[in-house]
């Protein structure tokens, strides 16, 4: 196979970006995805069978048959996990990666979360850490990132909001009806409310129409093509260039190195299930932050027996997502209105500056709900089956209101991606093994959250409300998975450098949400796909020609 | 299909023509007849019927026993021991199998389920509730009755262009 100058593993939300800008200026590049391209047309909406709700599989990858992990439970105990369990951590695998069936929030960091330690300290136990690069920094790429992927919102209502060049390049879609209820409800408690940042058209943009406000989002892949991720905006850009060959269906087995000590390439298991090699200038890692972690750990020679970057066991520690937490609240009148994708107001207020707590979170609306999804969600008492369930779905469906946000994770090193010793994939790769707990001030923060969750649902009206907040024994990942290969100046304590390049090796970067030093009060997906743009850019700038120097 | 399955899937109809068609076992992909019926019993106490149809009624049966070919395989060894003791408790309370119990005595074995065997109970619960309230293509939610219930739209509306610049918030 003729050699390229870069090898990108994983179409997902960084290594579509990366595949363009690095194509874009005229380097060849091969953009490696193990699953496959679906399109608008492949039609998915199934309420069993989707993304978020996965009671019979994921719709969007990775299938239950031969992708396993191991989760060690918080008593030492091995399970066997499938990828439609929760204790997988999974997000996607197909091209565009999570971004193909998101919900689309589009959330800047706050310039707080890139200087956590030196704000907060560290509570004890804890791996908070401030960020070698700064909101700053940032900045410029939040804003690529916004008008290239295309993102609609106006946050000017709140002062809680990051300091941004210009406003976004979309209007937010109108308000829906829990919008018109929660709005008044957030001002009378002296709250900012506004609606929240989609990457997702409000209006005709980048070629494509709006979003027709159906009831599948969150999960599903978008008929009408209006939610923006990189299968659609970015990937196809790269493609137009000449320069980028996509090949779906190819799992990456291991990076290869010379023995010089500098990566070579990869190999690969083709569509076929053929071992190929690929060689290249220089290597991206941007399979989302568990694969990351794996790939690298199972990159091992001789000159890197641990894995690759892993000389301080750095590789797979600080794992961490998000814990959510917030209320439900039941209305004496309809607040259901079919209307979607139904999140479409949040407060940031809570974000930082609550005494006592290492930052908090933002809240916001939930998504609409599915039938599937009220289940278990009605008031407290009511009947597990039965004629009293089958009634109070009827009673409830269509007027509760959940309010819940992400609360700033503290992460730890004990929070890890490890390869298990045993359990292998279809491909006999040693598979992912996750273990550690979520740090307990997480829960105090998610506690303080819930309830003030509660307290706007109860000022908007709530006959009664439930606090949705536990202490599960389990790190939190999943699809806002971040945090295993740490940027740093310290080559002792983090795995990438600020422009996401190993300390160890100079032709291999990690770029995707695995590089996050913390992963904020908000969903990752904008932070993510601003480092693409920030750590391409810089790549781009030390590229000297058809080999990479330093 | 592509010609080799085509080809492969007459052999087997062929096949079954020429040993007539000994090997069908009814409707079910999974169930016997008798377990289905101790099945449809315990599903409608679940969702019983009221102005709206019961479980067994809108198909959940055949979700349940079409995904314990798919999706619910490691299940299957879990049903066929449930369903057998749903009926030795009925047998032992009402002196029938739990199909042919009345009603409220029907209810009063599923309780007993419910108390005996908790993790099969609860796995029952779980898929008839998930049959009855998911998508209609599974088979469980016939015609969509459950969204109708409800009140959310089937078929939902498809194609509308909400966006309208003048009645938009601030922008
Ligand atoms: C249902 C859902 C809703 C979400 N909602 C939001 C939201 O509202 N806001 C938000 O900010 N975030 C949201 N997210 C999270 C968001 O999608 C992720 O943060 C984001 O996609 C992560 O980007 P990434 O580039 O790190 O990885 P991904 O987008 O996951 O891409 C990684 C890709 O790498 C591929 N890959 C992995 N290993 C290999 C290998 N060895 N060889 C080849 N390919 C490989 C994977 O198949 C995958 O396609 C949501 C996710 C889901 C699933
Ligand atoms: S709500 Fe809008 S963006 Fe989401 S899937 Fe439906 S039409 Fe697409």
């Amino acid at each position: 196979m003729k050699r390229v100058h870069a090898v990108i593993v994983g179409a997902g939300a960084a290594g579509g970006i990366v595949a363009k800008q690095l194509s874009s200026a005229g380097l060849t590049v091969v953009l490696l995805e193990r699953g496959p391209w679906y399109t608008a047309a492949d039609c998915r909406k199934d309420d069993l069978r989707n993304q978020r709700t996965t009671v019979l599989g994921n719709a969007f990858g990775p299938e239950d048959e031969g992708n396993p992990r191991v989760w060690i439970d918080a008593r030492g105990a091995a399970h066997i996990v499938l990828p439609s369990e929760g204790s997988y951590q999974n997000n996607a695998a197909c091209v565009g990666g999570g971004t193909l069936s998101y919900g689309a929030m589009a959330w800047r960091f706050l310039p707080q979360d890139f200087r956590m330690r030196s704000t907060y300290g560290a509570p004890e136990g804890s791996s908070l850490e401030d960020w070698p690069i700064g909101y700053d920094d940032l900045e410029p790429f939040y804003d690529q990132a916004e008008y290239e992927i295309g993102v609609s919102g106006d946050d000017s209502p709140t002062p809680f909001h990051s300091p941004r060049r210009r406003s976004l390049p979309m209007p937010p879609l109108p308000p829906n009806r829990e919008f018109a209820i929660l709005e008044p409800a957030a001002k009378r408690l002296g709250l900012h409310p506004f609606p929240i940042p989609m990457l997702r058209n409000s209006v005709p943009y980048n070629g494509r129409g709006p979003c027709m406000r159906c009831r599948w989002c969150v999960g599903f892949a978008c008929e009408v093509d209006a939610k923006n991720g990189s299968q659609n905006t970015v990937i196809p850009a790269a493609l137009a260039t000449g320069n980028c060959e996509l090949r779906t269906r190819s799992m990456v087995k291991e990076i290869l190195t010379d023995n010089r000590g500098r990566a070579r390439g990869v190999s690969y298991f083709d569509a076929n299930g053929r071992l190929q090699e690929q060689l290249s200038d220089i290597v991206v890692v941007s399979a989302c932050a568990i694969e990351s972690a794996r790939l690298l750990l199972n990159s091992k020679s001789r000159l890197f027996p641990n894995g690759l970057g892993n000389r301080y066991d750095q590789v797979g520690r600080n794992l961490q997502g998000h814990h959510y937490t917030g209320a439900l609240g039941f209305f004496d009148f309809d607040t259901y209105d079919d209307i979607g994708p139904g999140a479409s107001i949040a407060v940031t207020d809570y974000n930082h500056g609550t005494p006592g707590l290492c930052g908090g979170g933002l809240l916001a609306n939930e998504f609409i709900r599915l039938p599937i999804h009220t289940l278990d969600r009605l008031p407290p008492g009511t009947p597990r089956w039965g004629p009293g369930h089958k009634q109070a779905m009827r009673a409830w469906h269509r007027r509760t209101i959940i309010v819940m946000g992400p609360t700033q994770q503290i992460p730890t090193a004990e929070g890890r991606v490890t390869l298990d010793p045993w359990v292998k994939d279809r491909w006999g790769l040693p598979v992912a093994r996750l273990q550690g707990n979520s740090h307990p001030h997480t829960f105090e923060i998610g506690e303080v959250q819930a309830a003030r969750a509660a307290a706007w649902l109860k000022e908007a009206g709530a006959m009664q409300t439930a606090l949705m907040a536990g202490r599960p024994e389990i790190v939190s990942s999943g699809q806002h998975q971040a945090g295993t290969c740490r940027m740093g100046d310290d080559p002792r304590a983090s795995v990438v450098n600020r422009y996401c390049r190993l300390h160890d090796v100079d032709n291999v970067f990690v770029i995707d949400g695995s590089v996050h030093v913390n992963n904020g009060g908000f969903n990752p997906v904008l932070t993510i796909m601003a480092i693409a743009y920030f750590a391409s850019d810089a790549l781009l700038r030390s590229w000297k020609g058809t080999s990479f120097r330093s | 299909m592509t010609r080799r399955q085509f080809m492969a899937a007459g052999a087997m109809a062929s096949a079954a023509w020429a040993a007539g068609c000994s090997s069908h076992r009814g409707p079910w992909e999974s169930l016997t007849e008798r377990q289905a019926q101790t099945l449809a019993a315990i599903c409608d106490q679940i969702v019983p019927a009221d102005d709206y149809p019961s479980a067994s009624q809108a198909g959940v049966v055949t979700y349940i026993d079409r995904q314990l070919a798919r999706h619910y395989r490691r299940h299957r060894k879990a049903y066929a021991l449930g369903l057998e003791q749903a009926d030795s408790i009925g047998a032992t309370r009402c002196g029938v199998r739990l199909a042919q119990a009345s009603p409220p005595q029907q209810l009063q074995v599923v309780m007993a389920i419910e108390q005996q065997n908790a993790a099969f109970f609860d796995l029952v619960r779980k898929h008839t509730l998930e049959g009855y309230y998911g998508s209609p293509r599974h088979g469980g939610n016939r015609d969509a009755v459950s969204w109708r219930m409800l009140g959310v739209s089937q078929p939902p509306l498809l194609g509308r262009a909400q966006y309208d610049l003048s009645k938009g918030p601030r922008s």
